[in-house]
């Protein structure tokens, strides 16, 4: 009796979850404008979408600046992680955990306006980052990643039994090489996972670009935004269930490569 | 001089040395929070007390030299004591707190049954079923708000079906009010809501049940006298993760919520874009990062009150 119960609350959460997405990709191929009438099924929505300048320039932006800024997020975000994980108190340590977690809880507004704020202050004092490129969003997109990446990585780390790089650096080890030989390897899927996790806050963020990105630097979300303050176009729905796919084929790959590590409970 | 001179370099190649590789590694991180998030919060907070200026960068300077000997320091609480005696900004904080807190008890009257229902499926399952509640999440933010705008706009998914089943003659007026943003916030965020709820619920030991149901107790009652309590953490922590975002949520109220939903997030958008006042946008900012805070450091202290109880 209960078993049921439970299945019928699985049915319509899933559902839920997944009716208004399964609605974009229906309607991504029919023929009409309009959500009212059922015109044919085509890809004509599709063409539109790939022979776009303008959506085709944005993507462009908005993937170089996810690239750049989850490589560097990763980066930093694995120092960080290292750096409260294994060498414990340092001086400011506590406001150091505390700034490098913030971002998670802090509204995209708040946080993009005062970036903006520091970026205009920055450009009429050193004259740099100018506001022209591309520059200004990916520092904004690592600093709102960095958070998630640390601590992932330092969860993994946590996790590991640091005496096997104790004993690495007893038997003569240089640091770095435990690092890149011990270390490194066993927290990859954490910075595999950390990495995607990052390139897709980042390619999914419009405010915080809204606020810092300048005239050149227009990413895709901010497209998307301002064409859904119009209402339903079938363009986004090609866009939408092409991002789709790309994403869960994205997800579930990696979630199959850290289940086949052995490691999915770490995660 | 010359020994002055002295003393500073063979106390700077004395520092040299003690820098080693890995003070550089901490510095970088450091530094990087450092100049990134903790300076432009100090640059809010600095501008949220200057004075509004039609110049650029549109404010005034705290700290100035008057006639060369005097140092005045001018700080501006107008734009705070506007905040709380104009009509608009008091209603958008209602509205803002209005609509996160109903969209989190939402949320949890939604996801409590589905964290449950996960949590005893059989083990086989579990992994994919709590994989198929984030998959959403990875898909774009904005898609997911399209989605409800789909469905639920005058000419969308939603009044097309019943009017088709002629149950209705015009359109409903489904979007553009608080509601369709509610809806949107829930969609958004009620993974946030399943994963904590899930993982206190998973720790719940069944024969504490089984006793109860021997015992002569309803399923009901053993349900909310043994699982709803011992899934508190759960609860406190799903609900710090749903309202925190949803208090300071941009995108949802301003696609779904029309004109009239103006929440906080809205607010500062409309002061530094439409009305170019950043110490306006500066001091709603500090507003909203309390409204954030107080919620967080709740659910912190009771997951610490718990926690020393437990000990």
């Amino acid at each position: 009796m209960r078993f049921k119960w439970s299945n019928v609350v699985l049915f319509f959460g899933y559902l839920f979850l997944y009716f208004p997405l399964i609605c974009i990709v229906i309607y991504s191929f029919n023929e009409s404008r309009f959500v009212s009438t059922w015109t044919g099924f085509s890809f004509k929505w599709y063409k539109a979408l790939i022979s776009d300048p303008i959506i085709l320039r944005a993507t462009v932006t908005s993937l170089k600046v996810a690239g750049v800024s989850a490589t560097a997020s990763v980066i930093l975000g694995t120092m960080a992680a290292i750096i409260i994980a294994r060498w414990g108190a340092f001086p400011g340590n506590t406001l150091f955990l505390g700034a490098i977690t913030a971002p998670l809880v802090m509204p995209e507004v708040v946080m993009g306006l005062s970036l903006l704020m520091l970026f205009v202050g920055m450009e009429s004092f050193f004259g740099w980052p100018s506001r022209s490129g591309n520059i200004t969003v990916i520092i904004a997109h690592i600093t709102l990643t960095l958070s998630y990446v640390t601590l992932l990585v330092q969860a993994r780390l946590q996790d590991l039994d640091n005496s096997i790089e104790e004993a690495a650096l007893d038997l003569g080890a240089s640091p770095l090489k435990v690092f890149f030989v011990i270390t490194l390897p066993m927290i990859a899927p954490a910075i595999v996972l950390g990495w995607l996790l990052a390139f897709v806050l980042s390619l999914d963020d419009v405010v915080i670009a809204s606020f810092v990105a300048g005239p050149g630097s227009t990413t895709l979300p901010m497209i998307v935004f301002s064409s859904l303050r119009f209402g339903i176009s079938p363009e986004i729905n090609a866009l939408a269930t092409i991002l789709m796919t790309i994403l869960s084929i994205a997800v579930i790959m990696s979630a199959v490569f850290i289940y086949k590590d052995g490691n999915i409970k770490n995660m | 001089m010359y020994r002055i001179e002295e003393i500073i370099i063979s106390w700077f190649s004395e520092l040299m040395k003690k820098i080693k590789g890995r003070h550089f590694l901490v510095a970088i991180p450091y530094g990087w929070v450092f100049v990134f998030f903790i300076c432009p919060c100090l640059i809010l907070i600095r501008i949220s007390l200057a004075e509004n200026l039609i110049a650029s960068p549109p404010y005034t300077s705290l700290i100035e030299w008057i006639s060369g000997y005097m140092l005045q320091i001018r700080i501006n609480l107008g734009n705070y004591m506007v905040l709380f005696t104009d009509e608009m900004y008091i209603r958008g904080f209602a509205t803002s707190i209005l609509i996160a807190g109903t969209s989190t008890i939402c949320c949890l009257l939604m996801g409590f049954p589905m964290a449950y229902a996960i949590a005893r499926s059989s083990e086989k399952i579990r992994g994919i079923l709590l994989m198929l509640v984030v998959l959403p999440f990875w898909t774009s933010f904005l898609i997911r708000v399209y989605a409800w705008i789909m469905l639920l706009s005058p000419c969308g998914f939603i009044n097309n079906l019943l009017i088709r089943l002629n149950l209705i003659e015009a359109p409903l007026q489904l979007m553009n009010n608080s509601c369709a943003a509610c809806i949107g916030i829930i969609y958004a965020y009620l993974p946030f809501m399943i994963f904590p709820l899930y993982s206190a619920i998973e720790k719940i030991d069944y024969t504490l049940m089984e006793a109860a149901y021997d015992l002569g107790s309803s399923p009901l009652k053993a349900f909310f006298s043994i699982v709803v309590p011992l899934a508190i953490p759960g609860i406190y922590a799903g609900s710090a993760l749903v309202f925190v975002p949803a208090i300071g949520e941009f995108v949802i109220p301003e696609l779904l919520g029309g004109a009239q939903t103006l929440t906080i997030g809205r607010l500062v958008w409309n002061e530094f874009f439409g009305n170019m006042s950043w110490p306006t946008a500066a001091s709603l900012s500090i507003i909203l990062l309390i409204f954030v805070v107080f919620p967080i450091v709740f659910a912190q202290r009771r997951r610490e009150a718990k926690l020393s109880i437990v000990d």
